[in-house]
């Protein structure tokens, strides 16, 4: 039996935020505007989720720390947390004004860029399981899975445009989105010292 | 019950009346008229310019508030207002007028006398309360200024103190300070812009605009600057904050039209805060805000270009 944390207590814990949000907001503890409070929680919690499973691969290659197996299932949070902000959306926010709905995901940028994100973190959804990576074939499903850089770029970027002026908090997140790509960028191995020079 | 309500001391009516009596006072004074009761000694009869809403609760109108000054979010003015001090108050009036002045606060105040003005509040980002106001119609102030005929608009400025103001001191800056707003003179005049001096019958809380802020109806919650120390009459129209970050989306009108969409979010439905909890239906957002009065300021503009 591997020792360690469990991989399902990562689910149990990620799942957390999304239950006292929607608990505080039926009991009246998350101020005035309590469906809006939930939209935020669950968007915010999206974006943590998905910079989360993008720290995983910088971790092992720069200090050694691996995380690999929890990958998925903050892959995963992050991909239940967008839907469930998403329905909050739909279902709290617009009542199932499905004219409405529509018009403000295709006319708003902040709501295309946010649609744009989730449609990039479906496929990823769908194709999480070992059955899947199998059947892809690893060369494939990595291939595939690089949707998680823009997709990350475009949650950051709707977090920007949601918000009114230029606070702070939505610029922090959109340069931890850009660092952690940043990251990916940088030469894979040492270069060594037996290369031969081209001069 | 009815005795107690119709009490007539010169003290707050919050400290004799409980608050959920004070909401209801309304039903009572209707019911006492009703039943030919005679009542004397009630309070001033409502303002005509008042709607008959139900207001939101005091929790709800002080703690959750747009008010930069303090931080962008919604909870931070009630947090962090308590350290502004607004003792004393210097006001000034100056620009186009024939008695420019700075005032002490309580001079500036001691003419006008405050009546209750509920009015409902629709923030541009698409929620609404109803909030019971204490204030005097702006134009009072500005007759006493006697403003010279040159004078078109009236510009507005917040006070500017980062020791006491937390949100004036953060990175990036979110508002070019002072946070500035302007009206046209014949909006000003009008009898529904008030001046603010405070709510539910007691003194403006910090986080609502202390000691004295602009309320005006039927236009974006925006307008209604707050903790003002300054007011110019000038011939052009003044900068004001929002447009001056982003003229595309806050014009200078800034009057609420469900027709004229934010281009970041439809403006035709509002949620009213303190309505229905985690499964609050949007209600249509009307026109001027409700304030039908006032379309004839406009007449003749085109309201989609002048937003
Ligand atoms: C169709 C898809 C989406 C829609 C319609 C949508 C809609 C919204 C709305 C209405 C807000 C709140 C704006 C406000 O403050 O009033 C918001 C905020 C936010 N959303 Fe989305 N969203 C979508 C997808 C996503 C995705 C996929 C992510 C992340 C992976 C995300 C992350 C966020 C974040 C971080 C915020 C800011 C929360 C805050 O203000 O604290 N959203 N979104």
């Amino acid at each position: 039996m591997r020792r360690g944390f469990p991989v399902w207590a990562v689910y149990a814990l990620g799942f957390v935020p999304a239950v006292v949000a929607f608990g505080g907001g039926l009991a009246g503890t998350t101020g005035p505007d309590p469906i809006r409070a939930l939209e935020q929680t669950l968007g915010l919690w999206a974006l943590r989720f998905l910079l989360a499973a993008l720290c995983v691969t910088p971790l092992r290659r720069f200090f050694g720390v691996n995380l690999l197996r929890y990958r998925r299932a903050l892959g995963l949070l992050c991909f239940y947390y967008a839907s469930l902000h998403l329905l909050a959306f739909i279902g709290l926010d617009h009542s199932f004004d499905w004219a409405e709905i529509t018009r403000e995901i295709l006319k708003r940028p902040y709501a295309f860029i946010g649609m744009a994100c989730l449609l990039l973190l479906i496929p990823l959804a769908a194709t999480s399981s070992n059955a899947m990576i199998k059947r892809l074939g690893a060369k494939n499903w990595t291939r595939l899975h690089r949707l998680v850089y823009p997709a990350a770029l475009l949650a950051a970027a709707h977090f920007i445009f949601a918000v009114k002026s230029w606070p702070l908090e939505p610029l922090l997140y959109a340069g931890a989105a850009v660092a952690l790509l940043a990251a990916r960028l940088a030469p894979k191995r040492r270069p060594s010292l037996e290369q031969p020079h081209e001069a | 019950m009815l005795i107690r309500v119709g009490t007539d001391l010169p003290i707050a009516s919050s400290e004799i009346t409980p608050r959920s009596l004070w909401l209801r006072r309304r039903d009572f004074l209707g019911a006492g008229a009703a039943l030919g009761l005679g009542l004397t000694g009630v309070a001033r009869a409502a303002s005509p310019y008042s709607t008959d809403e139900k207001p939101n609760s005091r929790a709800d109108i002080t703690g959750y508030n747009n008010f930069y000054e303090f931080g962008t979010d919604k909870s931070d003015p009630a947090a962090k207002a308590g350290r502004l001090k607004t003792k004393p108050w210097t006001l000034r009036i100056d620009g186009l007028v024939d008695k420019p002045a700075d005032y002490a606060l309580e001079d500036f105040l001691k003419p006008f006398s405050t009546e209750e003005r509920i009015y409902r509040m629709r923030c541009v980002e698409g929620w609404s309360m109803v909030i019971p106001w204490l204030g005097f119609p702006l134009a009072e102030a500005i007759k006493r200024a006697q403003p010279q005929a040159s004078a078109r608009y009236v510009a507005f400025e917040t006070l500017v103190r980062p020791e006491e103001m937390p949100g004036q001191r953060s990175f990036p800056r979110i508002i070019p300070w002072p946070y500035r707003e302007g009206l046209r003179l014949d909006e000003a005049m009008h009898p529904l812009t008030i001046l603010a001096t405070g709510l539910y019958g007691e003194p403006l809380p910090n986080q609502n605009g202390a000691p004295l802020r602009l309320v005006v109806p039927w236009k974006y919650g925006f307008k209604g600057i707050k903790s003002i120390v300054r007011m110019t009459l000038v011939a052009e129209q003044p900068k004001t904050s929002w447009n001056m970050i982003a003229p595309d989306e806050y014009g200078f009108f800034a009057n609420v039209n469900p027709e004229v969409d934010h281009p970041r979010w439809s403006q035709a439905t509002e949620r009213r805060i303190g309505e229905g909890g985690l499964f609050a239906k949007r209600r249509p957002t009307l026109m001027f805000n409700g304030y039908e009065s006032v379309a004839s300021l406009y007449s003749g503009m085109d309201l989609r270009a002048n937003f």
